[in-house]
């Protein structure tokens, strides 16, 4: 138990909860305060883990249960901040919504703190604790405005789907302890016997519960309803924050018991990536909801990020980290803008909603159009670059089949972005909506918009940022 | 070179931009915006002019090369011209500037935002003429498509939405697998330096995928015979503006492309693929010819003469010999001064009349005196005159031609009467004939802004078409140079 402060961001935020729930509790009307505290304990957390453990080469706690190393720090540190400007930006439509409760932002640390044991996770167990911490808190945020039908649908809906899914990864660890007898990974990797190919169906079941959790098709059904059925700041919470987490698990599920058996796991994922790049491609050209759209354009963002991991190269792991970054990015603007569209207190989520927007808001309206490039991966944008990591490192791997597709799935996907795109700047204006936006939802779409534009001057940050993370 | 010239040139137009961004749109102040829009890309069309005075015509070397390290170990901003790329370069600071005056009193609309998007447009279109690393160029042969996109959808005709749309998609598909040929380029070789391409070449037994790779972009872009379909939309739809860069510059990309990637990394497939594209020249001289023979409106007519006058120049590159692809970059010069101005013609009579169908015209000759003999003069230089510069290209195109394939020479020569057919009805339809139209007795004539940028183009398609000897001589030795090194590679392949 020598190097317990490395896990000391974990223990500093899950004391927080314990005392903010108290505060909530004995305080009246605390909701300003506890959302401020929370904001507050994000960031020193992050600090907390920046300081302390990204120098770290690579250690591990509690009988090898916990790893600390440079991706799970860094993986930590951009949950954390995406977890900040989520919460940085939702007290507006909140109080709206009139459910600005103290619960919100505990929910949200509460599953925070979930994501960051299941970045850490080197072991089985601790790795579905994390999971079942984040995914319970996540439930209940789905639901959060509880006396809308629509917010309630999507909860319960999210939570009996999740829960299936959990019980088939719940399968899948079992049928892995079963034929290894461990639930640490590093111990996995050196019991298991290739020929056994009987863990092969652990591993399926496994990345059968993962995929749910990434939105990947076939297992995205879930996520075009909850999305459109949260509040919107919560949907813009589930469609970043959880993928960060979920995707080191994937990472690390792969590349560290069982990288021998990349012949295996390296199809499903290739056939998950196809699937979920074209499914959400084409999906999304019918939808009138922009929260739905949104769900089917992130499930064919999870499809690039897929393809980076299914190369199976270290190259690959770096792209796919550089890719959920600006896909997180992108999202931030595009949820910020979305936030933006209200009137007289009532928030317009349809797309014919952007109707001639260009004409009575041109900031509004620029940013949202570069955003809308960037996700289609036009170039000289953020969303651009990002897909070129992943298409050099799946060339790399000679995989032509999928970087063939992937780009054709892209053009799919330019017709419906172009879509929002044709809406806003070729057709006739609506009634503008309101322009007291908080300062905070003006910083965060300014922010995004310009990383996205000017990334093209210093592309090189974030490639050496990432560089350090190795698996293999 | 201590002065960054050619990063000046991408930049410039780019600052011209900035500065229109943060100036309040009012209505009294549209004069103000254009003239600073015109100033940008006038300084930077002097500009250009200066590169040209300082280029060195007696070496095929890259010059005023810029090599910065841009991504850690994986790409380099590096720029550079050589004789091929400076005359595309000198183009495209020529139409611009001509652009932004023509954007008249017809757009009231947004005319920041338009004059934003042209400045930009040009930093791209640029970029794409100097780049010197297969990433760069793809970054701005990809990125001219947003604002091309919303200079057709926002300021376009009645169909704009359909025609931007089809524009935006048939380009990506078509540069997509050039995205994926690059990467592959950068796996084989381990660089995406133009330069060290040239030096140690593409192995041969990838040539020909990569050769397909890089053909469905340019085809896409050129455009070839079948993917033309996008090119006569997007055309009549755009604004005038749009349509002359997208005529006189746009096009010249995927020629420019051609010359400088299928042939200079790819010889031995180019040698495989030539029966291909003379096939598909063929059909787009004669097949798009006949079609714009058929045409009621003006704009679609002169896209589909387009379309043959592209054939053209790829017939030429593709003959692989000095005189054929000097004709070939002499033909898409004048077609990027003859289409601009016919487009800009279709402009003037559209701007006064709001029709484009050639039956609305007729008998305008004592009307629009000036107007008929600028008309007349780009009509004759669209079909090949003698004494105009279309003539110069596709003359020497045939004649490479010729020594080729004799076929291939008879059928494109078969073209050259269809165009001229087309043209001259063309002008006999609109200018000639009885007047019966009674409103076309008020149109005006030309005014002095319209009058000066169709002269600007009139002179040097005149001009080149005497004394065609600036433009050879700049392009000369690169294209020999380029000829030997293809040749080379071809002979010694193993």
């Amino acid at each position: 138990m020598s190097n317990i402060e490395l896990v000391f961001p974990e223990i500093f935020i899950s004391l927080s909860i314990m005392f903010l729930l108290i505060l909530g509790v004995f305080k009246k009307n605390s909701s300003k305060i506890i959302q401020n505290l929370s904001l507050l304990i994000l960031l020193i957390t992050a600090v907390i883990t920046f300081n302390e453990t990204l120098s770290v080469k690579q250690i591990t706690l509690f009988n090898e249960s916990v790893i600390i190393d440079y991706l799970s720090s860094f993986m930590k540190i951009v949950t954390l901040l995406a977890a900040f400007v989520v919460l940085l930006i939702s007290p507006n439509y909140l109080r709206i919504f009139k459910i600005f409760k103290i619960e919100y932002p505990i929910l949200i640390l509460s599953s925070v703190l979930g994501m960051m044991i299941m970045i850490s996770s080197n072991d089985l167990i601790v790795f579905y604790m994390g999971l079942e911490l984040q995914s319970l808190a996540l439930y209940v945020l789905a639901t959060f405005d509880r006396d809308k039908l629509k917010s309630s649908e999507a909860g319960l809906k999210y939570f009996v789907l999740s829960a299936l899914s959990s019980g088939l990864l719940l399968y899948g660890c079992s049928l892995i302890y079963g034929f290894t007898g461990s639930t640490n990974f590093n111990v996995i990797a050196n019991q298991f016997n290739a020929n056994e190919y009987a863990i092969t169906f652990g591993i399926v079941f496994v990345l059968v519960g993962l995929a749910f959790k990434i939105s990947a098709v076939p297992f995205h059904m879930w996520a075009p309803d909850v999305y459109e059925g949260s509040p919107t700041s919560v949907t813009l919470f589930f469609t970043i924050v959880p993928k960060i987490a979920a995707l080191t698990v994937f990472i690390r599920f792969l590349f560290v018991p069982f990288f021998d058996l990349i012949e295996q796991w390296q199809m499903i994922l290739v056939f998950l990536s196809i699937a979920s790049m074209l499914f959400g491609a084409i999906a999304a050209i019918g939808q009138k909801n922009l929260k739905r759209l949104i769900a089917y354009s992130s499930i064919s963002h999870v499809g690039y990020a897929l393809a980076g991991l299914a190369t199976g190269s270290n190259d690959g792991i770096q792209s796919s980290v550089i890719y959920i970054i600006i896909y997180i990015i992108m999202n931030l603007g595009f949820f910020s803008c979305l936030l933006m569209m209200k009137r007289n207190n009532v928030y317009y989520e349809q797309i014919d909603d952007l109707s001639g927007l260009s004409k009575n808001h041109p900031m509004l309206s620029l940013s949202l159009l570069i955003i809308l490039f960037s996700l289609a991966g036009i170039p000289p944008l953020a969303g651009f670059f990002a897909k070129f990591y992943i298409f050099k490192s799946v060339i790399e791997q000679s995989m032509y089949f999928l970087a063939i597709v992937g780009l054709l799935a892209t053009v799919v996907a330019a017709f419906y972005y172009l879509r929002i795109i044709k809406i806003m700047y070729f057709d006739k204006e609506k009634e503008s909506y309101d322009k007291d936006h908080s300062l905070w939802l003006k910083f965060s779409l300014t922010f995004s918009t310009l990383i996205i534009l000017l990334y093209f001057i210093f592309p090189s940050q974030l490639v050496e940022a990432v560089s350090n993370i190795n698996i293999i | 070179m201590n002065f960054p010239i050619l990063s000046s040139l991408i930049l410039l137009p780019l600052i011209g931009a900035l500065f229109l961004f943060f100036t309040k749109s009012r209505n009294d102040n549209k004069i103000t915006l254009k003239y600073v829009a015109l100033f940008t890309s006038l300084v930077n069309f002097f500009l250009s002019i200066y590169l040209w005075f300082l280029f060195d015509q007696t070496t095929s070397e890259f010059q005023f090369v810029e090599d910065r390290i841009w991504i850690e170990g994986l790409i380099n901003y590096k720029v550079g011209v050589d004789g091929i790329s400076i005359l595309f370069i000198i183009l495209t600071t020529f139409i611009t500037p001509l652009c932004i005056i023509s954007v008249n009193n017809s757009i009231n609309d947004r005319l920041n935002e338009l004059l934003i998007a042209i400045l930009i447009m040009e930093t791209f279109m640029i970029g794409v003429f100097c780049s010197l690393d297969l990433v760069v160029f793809y970054l701005f042969f990809e990125a001219g498509l947003i604002p091309m996109f919303l200079i057709i959808g926002i300021w376009g005709g009645s169909r704009r939405v359909y025609s931007a749309f089809k524009f935006f998609l048939f380009t990506l598909l078509g540069s997509v697998l050039m995205l994926v040929a690059i990467i592959s380029i950068y796996w084989i070789t381990g660089t995406t330096d133009v330069v060290k391409l040239y030096e140690i070449g593409v192995d041969t037994k990838y040539q020909n995928l990569l050769w397909l790779a890089f053909f469905s972009s340019f085809a896409v872009k050129t455009p070839m015979w079948p993917v033309h379909t996008w090119l006569p939309d997007a055309h009549v739809e755009a604004p005038t503006a749009g349509s002359v860069l997208l005529a006189a510059i746009l096009l010249k990309m995927a020629g420019y492309g051609f010359i400088r990637f299928s042939l200079g990394l790819f010889p031995t497939a180019s040698e495989i693929f030539t029966p291909l594209i003379y096939t598909l020249s063929v059909i787009a001289i004669i097949f798009t010819s006949l079609i714009a023979l058929m045409q009621e409106d003006m704009k679609k007519l002169i896209a589909y003469s387009s379309i043959a006058h592209m054939g053209f120049v790829t017939l030429g590159i593709f003959t692989i010999q000095q005189q054929g692809i000097e004709g070939s970059i002499i033909q898409m010069i004048s077609h990027g001064l003859v289409s601009a101005a016919l487009f800009l013609c279709v402009g003037v009579v559209y701007d006064r009349m709001h029709s484009r169908l050639i039956n609305t015209y007729g008998g305008i000759v004592t009307i629009v005196p000036k107007y008929s003999v600028l008309f007349m003069i780009f009509t004759l230089a669209a079909l090949g005159l003698p004494g105009t510069s279309g003539f110069v290209g596709e003359f020497l195109i045939l004649m490479a031609a010729f020594k080729d394939n004799f076929l291939v020479a008879v059928l494109a020569s078969l073209g050259v009467i269809i165009g001229a057919a087309y043209m001259l009805w063309l002008y006999k339809r609109v200018i000639f004939g009885k007047l019966i139209n009674s409103d076309l007795k008020k149109m005006i004539d030309l005014n002095k802004s319209e009058i000066f940028t169709l002269s600007c183009l009139a002179i040097p398609t005149l001009y080149f078409g005497f004394y065609p000897d600036p433009l050879i001589n700049t392009i000369e030795v690169s294209i020999s140079d380029l000829i030997n090194n293809y040749n080379f590679k071809i002979v010694s392949k193993p």
